[in-house]
């Protein structure tokens, strides 16, 4: 699996919209695997008496699903040399076998000749309100 | 309560090396949902030039999780309720891909504690490196402490 090459990404290349279903059974295996045990990902009850809609996902999470959608552009998840979000909006996901669908999109931003790199900014939204804002990164072509 | 200022400029090193393991990188990429070859396959990353399989973008979270009691959070001089934090930005800066097999250590900074409002924001940046002391990755993180600002108490 090659990288993508830095002479055939132009700025303003778009990088199609893809969706992600966030469920429950998603929280709880990234639960898991990342130790973000924290409870407001998992348990209704606590997270609505703190003040939430509902169970939210890890924001880590959302930053990854985000992030599959450059390193499968990229073809190379090490050529990513810098991935930044800000969580701008929780990502509410009712226990309802839907769950929440996240969408994601990117552009490129920008180019470095000198770094053979292209920065990508990402939209992240689900139900059409941003998730993620500042979301952007950077990777080293080919 | 607002956070203790005193600890701008700590440094809480992990206590212990950690190990990236194969079936970590594995784990962690099912969870987020994404079956490519080189998180999964060790053929298939040598195939393209890594030493074993590659760890995702956002895969150095772990350490935080593994090391937390090496964290201000767990301190209670640091007057952090954890029950208000919600997570403010984070970043990633790989200075090289992370592959299975390797030893990495690291330290948390807190770079900056300031006020937004009602609430508080604190930054922070955690060194990864190779135990010969090999720059791996930086990962900044803002939390936001929901309404502990001190002239929001009044």
């Amino acid at each position: 699996m090659a990288a993508r090459s830095f002479d055939e990404v132009a700025v303003g290349d778009t990088i199609d919209a893809r969706e992600f279903v966030v469920q429950r059974v998603n929280l709880v295996q990234y639960a898991g695997a990342s130790g973000d045990a924290n409870i407001i990902h998992w348990n209704e009850r606590i997270a609505k008496a703190v003040g939430l809609p509902n169970v939210i996902a890890h924001g880590m999470y959302t930053m990854a699903e985000a992030g599959r959608v450059v390193t499968d552009w990229v073809g190379d998840p090490g050529a990513v040399v810098e991935y930044g979000v800000r969580f701008s909006r929780p990502v509410v996901v009712p226990d309802d076998d839907k769950g929440a669908t996240l969408t994601v999109a990117g552009t490129v931003e920008s180019k470095d000749d000198a770094a053979r790199t292209a920065t990508v900014n990402l939209t992240a939204t689900v139900d059409g309100q941003k998730v993620l804002a500042a979301a952007r990164a950077v990777v080293r072509l080919r | 309560m607002p956070i203790n200022r005193e600890f701008v400029g700590r440094e809480y090193p992990a206590d212990g090396v950690y190990e990236v393991a194969r079936e970590k990188i594995r784990d962690f990429a099912l969870a987020i949902g994404d079956p490519n070859p080189l998180y999964l396959d060790p053929e298939t990353a040598r195939a393209a030039g890594y030493p074993d399989v590659v760890a995702p973008p956002t895969f150095l979270t772990v350490l935080g999780f593994r090391f937390a009691m090496d964290s201000p959070i767990v301190d209670p001089e640091f007057g952090l309720n954890y029950a208000l934090v919600v997570h403010g930005e984070q970043r990633f800066v790989a200075h090289r891909p992370v592959c299975a097999g390797e030893r990495l250590v690291s330290r948390q900074i807190v770079d900056e504690i300031k006020d937004a409002g009602r609430n508080e924001l604190v930054f922070t940046r955690t060194e990864v490196a190779t135990e010969s002391g090999d720059r791996v990755a930086t990962m900044y993180a803002s939390i936001v402490s929901r309404g502990t600002a001190a002239r929001g108490e009044s």
